[in-house]
């Protein structure tokens, strides 16, 4: 009784030759009375008839089988993304020429204003068009997206991934309950963070904390189904080009999973190590989902949210990109001369200066990095106007950009380091500035191996 | 056997309902039972729901008024015991507790109320001032599951409503049952658990010890069991003194774990 001599509090003191040594057994005693009574009063209070056929059952006997489990699993995310991106073409295209045609009437108001040229830059070019961007992309896909997710999670399903995917924890040493947090990350990583506290054992759950920024999560939806549609879609036939698509960006979460468990199986290997322990998940019955519930609640709680984020921190990350394009020392702009400091070390990771520019000027929020890479090219001469995604296509084809520099920012986006708002909840969740420091270093290194890796090798084979 | 029941009746203010008229409610339960939903319905509010157990982590709070009376209603974490093994369990706990809300809603899921009548056996011994909600009444007739709330009242002895949150059902006569409550024209006699022999002669030595050591609010039957378990640590949230006291609805945030 350790805690007991400590002595500090005065009525354990005079409490101790009183209290007997088996705590273990004592604890024992008291739930078990606990049950007897439970199930006593149950006795009383509560009738069961004949259950009708047990149709939850059945169906997790489907859902969590050993074989059935993970292709069902997977093609429940294929079908997800590929409605997503099937569906958010059309509107994205409407809503871009709405936007734009917009901007083409403020222009002209400026002008009979007779503004002068740097403030129609700064909102125009750089806000205006940043926000229009933000829109006009990431609407669409998150206004689908968002909606089935929450379908899936309304029905009682995301347990079921749980179940399945507990043996791979455990394998990894890492905690079964870990797969719901890294699930919650899906969402938002700060979400998924906090979400660890479901995990008891502080070892377990650090290993979940460090690990949920492999979660692909809602600010990195839009950009990963974006460049998928755009880059990928385009090497196949226009039939199919969606259906790789969705996959391509099922592959990227995929990655990101088996990076969780090689991460989590390192980490309980050599900084916390230790033994896993065993959780009780309870499967909730399917429930009937609110379909109202689902699409108000998913709208206005994620893809609001995220999109009123994204334009919080895209409108002065569009005034400031644009003003560091447009102020020179020299003849250079300040813009080119940041990126293309950065843009060796971009280069030999598959991408250039500005896309490495654009992660770092995205610390606040992953849902800014595409459109800051989008302004640093069109500050950088080119100023086309981005009315579709085939647009954006010959855009980014313009900066040299290959399939091999869409796949390197995918991996990217996957592997950096966490958005500010998730270190910050790291560091509240830990309390201790080394474990922040590894979360951001963790991600950093592996991503710069990955998309060096990728590209050098693409670049051996010639692809 | 007899046994002596110390439930703590309250201080002053709390008997008195012409004094007061915000009241603290926490809402307490197994995970999964559809506490969120309760929550939202009451309060009017939209905290996200999702069909998955461990959903809500942090407390979250919201208010409704109810025969002009303002009800705050505090959402914990889904737990199925109080034996604060977790961080979320010890939230729920030490809330119930320690920062002594006037009524403690327990919600429960009536088509598995055997598991979920632990958790609430558990929150008797620490408070008088409970009222189980028996939730999902509707899956429960689906699964032709029949709930007896009358039988349970009585051999619970706390007032006890059947809903079926996600269609409202019921949710008004729970509303009813908190007002009389608060209104002090529900009295309850909660059934306490009794453990073996050994067991409560012991407690029946350390509980009178333990009256010097804290104030009158904290349930002494409780922290004597809790002691015989070793759980120690719960003597530091207590004012390790009869006179010492902090004012009631406060409580330690201590969410956040601490590694070496």
């Amino acid at each position: 009784m350790s805690a007991i001599s400590e002595q500090k509090i005065p009525v354990l003191r005079e409490l101790e030759p009183l209290l007997p040594a088996n705590e273990a057994v004592i604890k024992d005693r008291i739930v078990s009375s606990i049950y007897q009574q439970a199930e006593a009063i149950c006795r009383q209070a509560v009738k069961t008839g004949k259950p009708p056929v047990n149709l939850d059952a059945r169906l997790d006997g489907i859902l969590t089988s050993r074989w059935l489990g993970f292709p069902i699993m997977l093609l429940l995310l294929a079908l997800v993304l590929w409605i997503t991106i099937t569906g958010a073409n059309y509107p994205s295209q409407l809503l871009a020429g709405g936007l734009f045609w917009l901007e083409e009437q403020l222009a002209s108001l400026f002008m009979a204003w007779g503004a002068p040229a740097w403030l129609y830059g700064i909102l125009i070019l750089g806000v205006y068009r940043t926000l229009a961007w933000v829109i006009a992309v990431m609407l669409p896909p998150m206004a689908i997206f968002f909606p089935l997710f929450t379908l899936l999670e309304d029905l009682g399903y995301l347990p079921r991934v749980a179940f399945n995917m507990d043996n791979l924890f455990r394998r990894a040493g890492a905690h079964g309950k870990q797969c719901l947090t890294m699930c919650m990350g899906f969402g938002c990583n700060a979400a998924g963070v906090t979400s660890c506290r479901i995990i008891d054992s502080p070892r377990e759950r650090l290993i979940a904390i460090l690990t949920n920024t492999f979660s692909v999560c809602n600010g990195r939806f839009p950009t990963l189904i974006v460049l998928a549609t755009i880059f990928m879609g385009a090497l196949v036939a226009p039939a199919y080009s969606s259906m790789l698509a969705a996959l391509v960006v099922v592959g990227i979460i995929m990655t990101g999973i088996v990076v969780t468990l090689f991460i989590s199986y390192l980490l309980s290997r050599t900084l916390l190590r230790g033994v896993p322990s065993f959780f009780v998940l309870e499967l909730p019955p399917f429930r009937k989902p609110q379909l109202g519930q689902i699409i108000i609640r998913s709208l206005l709680d994620r893809t609001l949210f995220v999109l009123g984020r994204a334009v919080v921190i895209a409108a002065p990350a569009g005034a400031l990109t644009w003003i560091l394009a447009n102020s020179f020392v020299g003849d250079v702009s300040v813009f080119t001369r940041l990126t293309s400091w950065l843009d060796p070390l971009g280069q030999i990771m598959g991408m250039d200066g500005i896309i490495l520019m654009a992660f770092l000027l995205g610390l606040p929020a992953n849902e800014i990095v595409l459109p800051i890479i989008i302004m640093g090219y069109m500050s950088a001469g080119s100023m086309l106007e981005l009315d579709s995604m085939s647009a954006l296509r010959t855009l980014l084809l313009d900066h040299g950009w290959t399939w091999i520099t869409a796949i390197c920012v995918m991996l990217f986006s996957l592997l950096h380091f966490p958005c500010g708002t998730t270190l910050y909840t790291i560091f509240k969740e830990t309390r201790r500035a080394r474990w922040t420091l590894l979360a951001l270093l963790l991600p950093l290194i592996l991503g710069i191996l990955t998309t060096l890796l990728v590209n050098q090798g693409a670049g051996l084979i010639k692809l | 056997m007899t046994v002596n029941c110390h439930i703590v009746s309250t201080e002053p203010g709390k008997d008195n309902p012409t004094v007061r008229n915000h009241f603290i409610i926490a809402l307490a339960g197994n995970p999964n039972v559809g506490k969120s939903t309760v929550f939202n319905r009451l309060t009017g509010m939209k905290q996200h729901t999702g069909n998955w157990p461990g959903k809500t982590v942090i407390k979250a709070e919201g208010t409704f008024y109810h025969r002009n009376r303002r009800y705050t209603l505090v959402d914990l974490p889904g737990t199925y015991s109080l034996h604060a093994g977790s961080a979320d369990e010890q939230v729920a706990r030490d809330f119930i507790c320690f920062s002594r809300p006037d009524i403690t809603l327990v919600v429960s899921d009536a088509t598995c109320l055997e598991r979920n009548l632990n958790l609430v056996l558990q929150v008797l011994e620490i408070t008088s001032q409970v009222v189980l909600c028996v939730n999902l009444m509707d899956e429960a007739k689906r699964k032709r599951i029949q709930v007896d709330t009358e039988k349970l009242a009585q051999e619970l002895g706390i007032p006890v409503v059947g809903t079926a949150a996600r269609s409202g059902q019921g949710l008004n006569r729970l509303k009813n049952v908190l007002g009389d409550m608060v209104d002090g024209k529900i009295v309850t006699s909660p059934r306490c658990v009794v453990y073996d022999q050994e067991l409560e002669s012991l407690v029946q030595q350390i509980e009178p010890r333990l009256a010097i050591y804290m104030p009158n609010w904290v349930n002494r039957r409780w922290v004597a069991l809790r002691l015989l378990e070793g759980e120690f640590n719960l003597l530091n949230h207590i004012p390790h003194n009869a006179l010492m006291d902090y004012p009631r609805g406060e409580i330690k945030e201590d969410g956040a774990l601490c590694l070496l």
